[in-house]
């Protein structure tokens, strides 16, 4: 009887022990991961590195075209 | 005590293998996502003059700002200026949405930061950004 009641502990104990510290770990932040994921997403935004991985359909300006790219008046 | 051992150790296996493939990649391709890469993407060609002119520069904190406003055709002003709180908005999404597809709401600021640096890295040279308390030409 004494011996069930101090292996509960035991167990409880573990638990209480372990599944902390695993998610302390998990919540470290993945800089190298983040690093690599913005590297990604601006390379996509800005479309550097064309040819490589860049999506072949690349959306069409949406607003209409009031190209500020007049030649100004000098 | 065996089994209770045992079991132990899958539930301790189950968390490293969890953490291992959390830290191998984070996750960028959810909708929402995609959806904030294509309207910056869209918005890019519009902004792209403007930081070649100096008008707007990149923050330190991962955001544009309006550096030069009379670099800005006349005609262009009005516009202008909603197009750099857009691109904010987004920025500000892009990041927020990011910590969240991976679970981790509180990443937001670690995400920003890594954003604030990776983006004054790959900008072209003759753009300006932000570093100490003034703009730096790149």
């Amino acid at each position: 009887m004494k011996n069930t009641t101090t292996k509960k502990w035991i167990i409880s104990l573990s638990m209480v022990a372990i599944l902390p510290a695993c998610v302390t770990i998990n919540i470290y932040f993945p800089a190298a991961a983040a690093e690599k994921a913005a590297d990604k997403i601006i390379d996509e935004v800005w479309q550097l590195k064309q040819g490589q991985d860049a999506p072949a359909d690349k959306p069409v300006e949406p607003t209409p075209a009031d190209a500020p790219t007049d030649a100004p008046a000098k | 005590m065996k089994k209770f051992l045992l079991s132990l150790l899958v539930i301790v296996s189950i968390f490293t293998a969890n953490w291992v493939a959390a830290a191998a990649d984070l996750e960028v391709n959810t909708p929402a996502i995609s959806a904030l890469k294509a309207s910056m993407q869209a918005r890019h060609s519009q902004l792209g003059p403007f930081y070649s002119s100096g008008a707007v520069g990149l923050t330190k904190d991962a955001f544009i700002a309006i550096k030069d406003a009379t670099a800005v055709p006349l005609k262009d002003r009005g516009g202008f200026n909603s197009l750099v709180s857009a691109e904010n908005a987004d920025r500000t999404n892009l990041y927020k949405e990011i910590a969240t597809a991976n679970g981790h709401p509180e990443w937001q600021g670690d995400i920003q930061n890594t954003f604030a640096g990776r983006w004054i890295d790959k900008a072209q040279s003759g753009w300006f950004y932000q570093s100490g308390g003034g703009w730096v030409k790149k």
